[in-house]
């Protein structure tokens, strides 16, 4: 345990220096809120305040867009030689994978925070209880350990950095691909049956449910099973890629 | 822990590795005694990074037994990555973290309470003359002090047996002997040092023992000494304008050869020393032989090759 904290204080370090990854996970979601709010949203029609409908989309948003660094930093690690050191040293080999995880939700939730900070600057007015705001913020803990760990093993079983950068579009994507920004009904058909299928509709329609105060507990259910799902095929994956990779 | 100078560091028998259908290890037995330097010795692709990554825990053998700090390296995992310290073929440093929080992240992940920490930090910051550069972050450093700084992560927590992959290969020549003299230092202290090198000037003047590797097979070993004679000896080289002088040279040099692969050159052995060499000019000069160029040659790891296995290292690696 106290060599995963070691390799955290590590990644966090990382993600300091590192203004691209700092630019990618906390401002550039609040930059594209803007976007969404000021530049694109009166064209939407939706029931009530378009920012009460877009922020927990642009809460989803965040978790993934903080992704890529990880996909990088994981990928790095293993083509630089110094995972040869830890490898060699007597600490456990989840330490090194579980740091990773712990610094994308740690990354995540300070952007999470400063976009929410901003939300409530211009306009955002959820009628979410206490108790739903903790369901909030435990169910989000949840989505970005589990896009954690799949992206982890996406990063570690990439042949290069570069394509490393690659691996997490589709993860960056998909939010935009289901009701985040828009209800899915108003999508063309095809999108829209992919958008009702694909696991970040129900994510991003829990956390909505949760912040509006009236969450839906078939959304819950069915976002729970593809956060333990994702998680565990992550984790596995993860493990035996590098094990594999001397 | 107190290693008797006779006991085995490390003692590997039958040891074997394919990949796939590519045979890299073919049946290695080695034997390191505990304070000495052991250099193993191959040109590139002979199997030197393979030996140290199945000796060092990093990849598991097909066949064979290792036992590495008297422990073996396939069940007791865990007690050989405690005795040993890796330095491998790229330096494996951190380089969004400065010198000095490279070697705090070895010293928290080696356990070491933060006054010890401190203590041992500043201590091998001073010793690989790093401190200067202690604030600044990896990525900045240079070659040589990215390899300094590595080898220094590799002593915190204090190893007892040390493995160089190919330490000093890139290095520029003061940093090699830098690093030559750090490596001398470490066997005085009682570390036991595993050295692969290409360089057969390095293993001859660190090594206690030499194995020469080719195709995954070892050819050769013993001391430098017992090496070197396996090996013939140094030459003086001459070249010649033409086949005439090439000619009455020869018949002047009676135990000169003619090269295989160049012509107009002849080879005399030498020991390469001033009298030996004046001797030689002093006969051409008698019989008024021009000769258009001339150079002494000190045996390489391609005469050791080419003297152990018939085939120059060159060749090897090219195939």
């Amino acid at each position: 345990m106290s060599n995963a904290t070691t390799m955290l204080g590590r990644n966090f370090k990382h993600t300091l220096r590192n203004p691209v990854a700092v630019f990618n996970a906390v401002l550039f979601p609040i930059v594209l809120m803007l976007m969404f709010v000021y530049v694109f949203g009166g064209a939407f029609d939706i029931d009530g305040k378009y920012i009460d409908y877009a922020t927990p989309g642009m809460i989803v948003l965040t978790i993934c867009y903080g992704l890529s660094a990880t996909a990088l930093a994981v990928n790095s690690d293993m083509t630089r030689g110094i995972i040869n050191r830890f490898k060699v040293m007597d600490i456990s080999r989840s330490a090194v994978l579980s740091a990773h995880v712990a610094a994308t939700m740690l990354r995540s939730l300070i952007a999470i925070a400063a976009l929410v900070g901003v939300a409530f600057a211009l306009g955002f007015r959820p009628a979410a209880s206490a108790l739903d705001w903790l369901a909030t913020i435990g169910f989000i803990v949840l989505v970005s350990f589990a896009t954690a760990w799949i992206t982890v093993a996406l990063g570690l079983a990439a042949k290069t950095p570069e394509s490393a950068g690659l691996v997490s579009v589709p993860l960056v994507m998909l939010p935009f691909l289901s009701s985040a920004i828009v209800p899915a009904e108003t999508m063309g058909p095809g999108v829209r049956q992919f958008a009702e299928y694909q696991p970040f509709t129900p994510i991003i329609e829990t956390v909505r449910g949760l912040l509006t105060g009236d969450p839906s507990t078939g959304s819950a259910l069915s976002a729970v099973i593809w956060c333990a799902g994702i998680a565990l095929v992550g984790y596995v994956w993860a493990l035996s890629t590098f094990k594999k990779r001397a | 822990m107190v290693v008797p100078m006779t006991s085995s560091a490390i003692a590997a028998s039958g040891l074997r590795k394919a990949y796939k259908d590519k045979v890299v290890l073919d049946g290695i037995d080695l034997d390191v005694a505990a304070g000495t330097i052991f250099s193993l010795l191959g040109p590139n692709g002979a199997g030197k990074t393979t030996t140290v990554n199945v000796l060092t825990t990093l990849m598991k053998a097909d066949g064979g037994t290792v036992r590495v700090a008297g422990h073996d390296v396939a069940t007791e995992t865990k007690a050989v990555r405690a005795a040993i310290g890796v330095t491998g073929q790229f330096a494996a440093v951190d380089d969004l973290l400065t010198g000095r929080e490279n070697l705090q992240l070895m010293a928290a992940l080696k356990g070491l309470g933060s006054g010890e920490s401190k203590r041992v930090v500043d201590d091998l910051l001073g010793r690989f003359d790093l401190t200067e550069s202690a604030q600044k972050m990896a990525a900045t450093y240079s070659g040589g002090m990215r390899r300094k700084l590595d080898l220094a992560m590799t002593l915190v927590g204090k190893p007892r047996i040390i493995f160089l992959d190919e330490p000093t290969t890139g290095l520029d020549p003061r940093s090699r002997r830098t690093m030559w003299d750090i490596i001398r230092q470490l066997v005085a202290e009682g570390v036991t040092i595993f050295l692969t090198t290409q360089y057969l000037e390095e293993a001859d003047r660190l090594a206690d023992r030499i194995a020469v590797l080719d195709q995954g097979k070892l050819v050769a070993q013993g001391t430098p000494a017992e090496l070197k004679r396996q090996i013939p000896g140094s030459h003086v080289r001459l070249r010649f304008a033409g086949d005439v002088e090439l000619d009455s040279a020869a018949r002047v040099l009676t135990d000169a050869t003619r090269d295989d692969e160049e012509d107009l050159i002849l080879r005399v052995p030498s020991d390469g020393g001033a009298k030996s060499v004046r001797t030689v000019l002093a006969q051409l000069d008698a019989h008024s032989i021009e000769v258009e160029e001339f150079s002494v040659h000190t045996p390489d790891l391609d005469d050791v090759f080419l003297a152990l296995t018939g085939r120059t290292s060159t060749k090897v690696s090219a195939s």
